[in-house]
């Protein structure tokens, strides 16, 4: 699944650690969802979806 | 209270080092059972049953100590130690019965013995440990 996490955590200047601290997860975890490897939970999208005062769809684009 | 990010680590750095104690604990009295009867204590049966139920003990510790450990990751973390415990009761299960099947065959000039299954499980969810977690990075 394609995300727009990057350039929504660059236009708020976040590190990928604060932006992990902010979802209380690995910054791990961040850097795998930003590469398109590994999609998040539907709680973890909702707070993506909060902090970048974003819809789900706005953030993430389905590749089918 | 709400948690942050400094909270989840230090919760998960907990409860690593909590299930490294409950492991070292648990190795330490298996060892007690594997020679103390030899070594320590000539044959005392008693003696022999109360190390066993020591180890029992501790064993049913890791458990609780791993499963808490489990639940203090976040979600990839999870996924990936799930993807490593998938592989390993998968290789453990086939490999584990092929090797049974070659010693009640008589196939290999030896008994099968379960440690050698333990060390098998031990080294496969390792190596999948580390290859989630590289995959992931």
């Amino acid at each position: 699944m394609k995300n727009k996490i990057k350039i929504l955590r660059a236009e708020k200047e976040l590190t990928q650690g604060q932006l992990a601290e902010k979802l209380e997860v690995s910054r791990q975890t961040i850097n795998a969802i930003e590469k398109g490897k590994f999609d998040p939970s539907l709680p973890l999208a909702f707070k993506l979806s909060k902090l970048f005062e974003r819809t789900i769809e706005e953030i993430f684009q389905n590749e089918i | 209270m709400k948690k942050t990010k400094e909270n989840c680590v230090s919760n998960t750095r907990k409860t690593t080092l909590n299930l490294s104690y409950w492991s070292g604990a648990w190795v330490l009295t298996m060892a007690l059972v594997a020679f103390g009867p030899k070594f320590l204590w000539e044959e005392n049966a008693t003696l022999t049953i109360i190390a066993i139920l020591v180890n029992l003990g501790f064993g049913i510790g890791l458990i609780f100590a791993n499963k808490k450990h489990l639940n203090s990751l976040d979600e990839l973390q999870r996924k990936i130690q799930l993807e490593a415990m998938a592989l390993t009761l998968g290789v453990a299960v086939i490999f584990g019965l092929t090797y049974s099947n070659l010693d009640v065959t008589n196939l290999i000039g030896y008994d099968a013995e379960i440690s050698h299954l333990v060390i098998l499980i031990g080294v496969t969810y390792l190596a999948g440990s580390v290859i989630g977690t590289l995959r992931y990075r």
